[in-house]
């Protein structure tokens, strides 16, 4: 307060070092990711009429008359997609519960259990059912397995984040009047992250349909199958036709599970 | 005493039970429906045969492989297979921005904005694999078809997040320059964009996390990447380098997760 009046205030830039070294290594990784890739901007531009002409021969016009073949793998596919969410959701229930670490209070369950479960979310489903395709042979069974394996891992992750974000003290209610393990799961538990569970198996049950339309293209059944064989065949407008009657199957079903999650939760 | 306080607890009502009974057996008949769709034939004789050399493999990691640092090389195709992921993630980074802006309420108004919002579930449902053999049929099999594949295809998520922060944004600083005589664009630059950027980057880097993994599959028909050699090792039955391949995918989606997910905590 005994300052000279006519004294200013300087205040010193913060050093901005950090700030331009971080965007120089973005920079790089961006640059040397393209480079490294061969992509090439006017390459890809100048090949642009070829995208048109690949366009015109699948649309215009796709195979209207073929629908009546595709309907059959549609269904496979959504059967498939099905049954892959419903055996993971069974599952994900119980494995979920052993990783939640306010119902198991033991990091040595809990650790591995997580640790198998990110294992299984890191491998990507079209690669778990190509080496099924190899192990069970060429159909639906190896792609189910695959959905299986895929939507068990999502499904488990997103149920043990909620089992230890409930309300504790309904637990603790419980807990206070003599419940066993069992009654706390069946009785505090159980009824808080119902209708959440649900929304994530319907959750994973439309990543589902989307994987499983392509999963035939490793030979894993559904719709993918018929799409590989006309491609290899080149039939391009029942290609078209294809990817016209999967967009809308796709986009009906997102449709509706998602106003199903949105009056669950 | 007790009696009394039993006795005075509510009948469940019975409209509920009956809705959800009807639930029930809908949800029971569309299970059944589906497994009974399914026309299982029985595992093959070879299974076992083919389960115990992947045994044998996943055990026998593919040394020489993991050596070869030649263009064949295993280190190779984990560097095209980030390099695929960043390079697709930066451009459908700045391709869904107009979208976003397009799809966003309080920027285009409503009726706009629905269409916006239409275009980018469009771009969402539309599968990568398929763009991928699109692109690949205008740019040739490589890396590049495979950028160009998760470039479009993540718009559609990258849009709709973005879309959804725009709308969520504080309105008041757009509002301070619009009284202050600014045009559309330094509403965007001074406004817009320097209040959503944190939320953006830290989408796009969650996106990268997943085309990481998207970039890993779409070697399976030929856009480059880890897919490539790992199909042609199954498809070839040699499960040593098949499982060093699945392994090292592993480790590597892994470490950029982690690397992802704790930049991401600082962003927001």
């Amino acid at each position: 307060m005994s300052k000279d009046s006519n004294e200013k205030i300087v205040l010193k830039k913060p050093l901005r070092f950090k700030f331009y070294f971080t965007i120089g290594v973005v920079v790089f990784l961006i640059f040397g990711s393209a480079l490294f890739a061969g992509f090439n901007i006017i390459e890809v531009l100048s090949n642009l009429d070829q995208t048109f002409r690949l366009l015109d021969k699948l649309f215009l016009p796709p195979a209207w008359d073929y629908t009546s073949r595709i309907i059959a793998p549609l269904f496979e596919t959504v059967q498939m997609a099905i049954v892959g969410s419903f055996l993971g959701a069974l599952v994900a229930f119980p494995v979920s519960v052993l990783a939640a670490d306010n119902f198991i209070e033991n990091k040595f369950v809990n650790t591995p259990v997580r640790i198998v479960l990110n294992i299984f979310r890191t491998i990507p489903a079209l690669v778990l059912a190509a080496l099924f395709v190899a192990v069970f042979g060429i159909g639906s069974f190896a792609g189910i397995l695959a959905l299986f394996i895929f939507s068990f891992g999502l499904i488990s992750k997103l149920t043990y984040e909620s089992i230890e974000a409930i309300d504790y003290g309904q637990v603790e209610a419980i807990k206070s009047l003599g419940a066993n393990k069992f009654e706390i799961l069946r009785y505090a538990i159980v009824p808080q992250i119902l209708p959440q569970f649900m929304s994530y198996t319907l959750y994973a049950f439309e990543v589902n349909v989307r994987a499983a339309a392509v999963l035939g293209y490793v030979g894993a059944g559904g719709i993918g199958q018929t799409y590989e064989r006309n491609l290899a065949m080149r039939y391009f407008d029942r290609v078209g036709m294809i990817i016209i009657v999967s967009f809308f199957a796709v986009l009906i079903i997102d449709v509706i599970s998602r106003n199903i999650r949105k009056r669950l939760v | 005493m007790m009696q009394t306080l039993v006795s005075n607890i509510p009948d469940k009502p019975k409209a509920n039970k009956l809705y959800k009974t009807l639930i029930f057996i809908a949800v029971l008949s569309i299970i059944i429906w589906a497994f009974d769709g399914l026309n299982y034939k029985g595992i093959m004789e070879t299974a076992s045969g083919t389960f115990s050399g992947m045994l044998d493999g996943f055990f026998n990691p593919d040394i020489e492989y993991i050596k070869d640092s030649t263009v064949d090389g295993l280190l190779n195709a984990v560097l095209e297979t980030i390099a695929i992921a960043i390079s697709g993630t930066f451009v459908s980074g700045i391709l869904a921005i107009p979208f976003a802006l397009f799809a966003s309420q309080n920027i285009v108004g409503e009726k706009v904005s629905k269409v916006g919002k239409f275009i980018i579930t469009m771009i969402r449902t539309f599968p990568e694999l398929i763009l991928a053999l699109i692109f690949i049929s205008v740019v040739g099999p490589g890396a590049p078809a495979g950028i160009l594949a998760l470039g479009i295809h993540s718009i559609g998520m990258l849009g709709k997040l973005y879309s959804e922060s725009i709308e969520s944004m504080d309105i008041g600083v757009k509002e301070a320059i619009e009284s202050c005589g600014g045009n559309k664009s330094e509403v965007l630059f001074r406004a817009v964009l320097p209040q959503v950027a944190p939320e953006f980057l830290s989408y796009t880097l969650f996106r990268f996390e997943i085309n990481m993994r998207a970039a890993a599959t779409l070697g399976l028909v030929g856009a480059g990447g880890i897919g490539a050699p790992l199909i042609f090792a199954i498809r070839s039955r040699r499960w040593d380098r098949t499982f060093t391949i699945v392994i090292v995918l592993i480790i590597t989606v892994t470490i950029i997760d982690f690397i992802s997910g704790k930049i991401r905590k600082k962003l927001v």
